[in-house]
């Protein structure tokens, strides 16, 4: 699975746990300051990107990602290995 | 006592089975129009009733998706009556920074000064349930961590704190079906002990489901008219059967009459006193006497400096069971007397639980406004323990200086308000 489509699909998560536009999602954006998602959003981006993607995003893991790209680039890793 | 601010109503706000708002409901009230519908969902097959008292208008759509989304239905129903209550009192929306948060510049009131109550009898149980389905079928990595904020019982009340931006405090009644009425005696507490100017104070809940109705089947407390909806909720008649589930909320906004007029707010009513007592008689049961409903009016009257020949109107309580009605009779009779109209709003709204008290009030605070009392549907035997004048067929014009409103709730609570004409 390419970035773009895992970077869309994020998007899409955003935007129904968020309302967050998905023209806003790019790779640059930070979750919490840029986008506005809270920590009870957060795990709930979380859960959504484990079932779409079939992955799993550790608490500690899930900490690190401050970025959209941050997330990206873990969800790519995470399904290579799986 | 003297020198004790007078509490007035200069907001009201209701979703109700007979509309999305209080003129709505309202209006249904004086056309005697009932909210009772055929409960058909598929979930409902093995209730014995099969009767409810929906919201008329669904909250999901007048709120935005996003907000709902991280409400429970009890707290959606609160945030809509909520923010037409502080749009009617002549506040505007509060001010938000981009993260949401208010910006503490809330005008015509000092956010330190707004305080919240807002009661419900149950909470957000169709969250609980709803997570413990998910918790049962896909386990605990896919339980929402909304849960916890959806289900607590001070949600409702958190969330309008949040809305407007209160610093005074945020608090929950909780006293089953007395809970509405409670917290506009709290409410009514905070203001006079000088702990807030402005309080939004009410009550929620929004329960149609399973477990609960299967609850209160199982206490013989629903009515089983299923074949009559409109007929089944019957305060006072003799065949009543028991209650007609149903869902809303209402939201009042209260402050002193001192702050009310600095800002040049427009008055409905005053809540002139309060009376809350318990019954320390049965869990469920009321006590047949209705001494302690009884003792709660005439709190109540003392509190406003009322004499009983000065309430001309009760809105009563009445759920249209069998043995509450005829205690509440009987309490009424003997702390007001037999000259008071009497109505009973669950006839058309069904019994909204810990939301009762609330749109109960508004529809009391607005029969002193208008001078009208609404009448009692499906009032066509009257019961031969219930000696009251119970208005039917048409709403009676009158003027209406003092009136009372009555809640009592399982568990022995008994809540009674005077509402006065300004």
């Amino acid at each position: 699975m390419a970035n773009e489509e895992i970077r869309e699909g994020l998007a899409e998560i955003l935007e129904e746990v968020a309302g967050v536009q998905p023209d806003d999602v790019s790779e640059d954006k930070t979750f919490t300051d840029d986008l506005d998602v809270d920590s009870l959003s957060m795990v709930e981006i979380a859960l959504a990107a484990e079932e779409r993607f079939g992955v799993k995003i550790p608490d500690d893991e899930l900490a690190n990602l401050k970025t959209v790209g941050d997330a990206v680039t873990f969800i790519e890793k995470a399904k290579a290995a799986a | 006592m003297s020198n004790r601010p007078t509490v007035v109503v200069t907001g009201i706000g209701a979703t109700t089975p007979l509309g999305g708002d209080v003129a709505s409901t309202w209006e249904g009230l004086l056309s005697g129009r009932s909210g009772v519908t055929p409960l058909t969902d598929e979930w409902a097959q093995d209730i014995p009733a099969k009767i409810v008292a929906r919201m008329a208008v669904e909250p999901t759509s007048v709120l935005e998706r996003i907000e709902a989304r991280r409400l429970d239905r009890c707290q959606q129903a609160a945030l809509v009556a909520g923010r037409e209550a502080w749009a009617d009192a002549g506040f505007d929306p509060v001010h938000k920074t981009k993260d949401g948060v208010p910006d503490g510049q809330v005008q015509g009131v000092d956010p330190e000064r707004l305080a919240i109550v807002v009661g419900s009898g149950i909470g957000g149980a169709l969250t609980m349930l709803g997570q413990d389905d998910v918790l049962e079928q896909r386990g605990v990595r896919r339980v929402s961590p909304l849960t916890v904020p959806m289900l607590m019982p001070n949600g409702p009340g958190a969330a309008l704190g949040l809305e407007f931006g209160a610093r005074a405090g945020v608090h929950a009644t909780v006293s089953a079906c007395a809970s509405g009425s409670e917290a506009i005696a709290l409410a009514v507490d905070l203001i006079r002990a000088g702990r807030a100017d402005v309080v939004v104070a009410g009550g929620t809940e929004a329960v149609v489901h399973q477990l609960p109705m299967a609850g209160f089947a199982q206490m013989r407390a629903l009515s089983t008219r299923n074949d009559e909806p409109e007929r089944a909720s019957r305060p006072f008649d003799k065949g009543r059967d028991g209650f007609v589930l149903g869902e809303g909320a209402g939201i009042l906004v209260l402050e002193t009459a001192e702050h009310a007029a600095a800002r040049g707010a427009t008055v409905y009513a005053e809540i002139a006193g309060a009376g809350i007592t318990s019954d320390g008689y049965h869990i469920t049961a009321p006590d047949p006497t209705g001494s302690g409903a009884a003792r709660a009016i005439t709190l109540a009257m003392r509190d406003a400096g009322v004499e009983p020949a000065d309430v001309v109107h009760v809105n009563a309580h009445a759920t249209s069971t069998p043995s509450g009605d005829v205690a509440e009779a009987a309490a009424i009779r003997a702390a007001v007397g037999d000259h008071p109209l009497v109505t009973a709003p669950k006839s058309m709204l069904g019994h909204l639980l810990g939301a009762a008290g609330a749109v109960e009030t508004i529809a009391t605070v607005l029969s002193v406004r208008d001078s009208i009392v609404p009448i009692t549907r499906n009032l066509e035997d009257l019961d031969d323990g219930v000696e009251l004048r119970v208005v039917t067929v048409e709403p009676k014009r009158m003027p209406v200086p003092v009136a009372v409103n009555d809640a009592f709730g399982f568990g022995g609570h008994n809540v009674a308000l005077v509402v006065r004409k300004v």
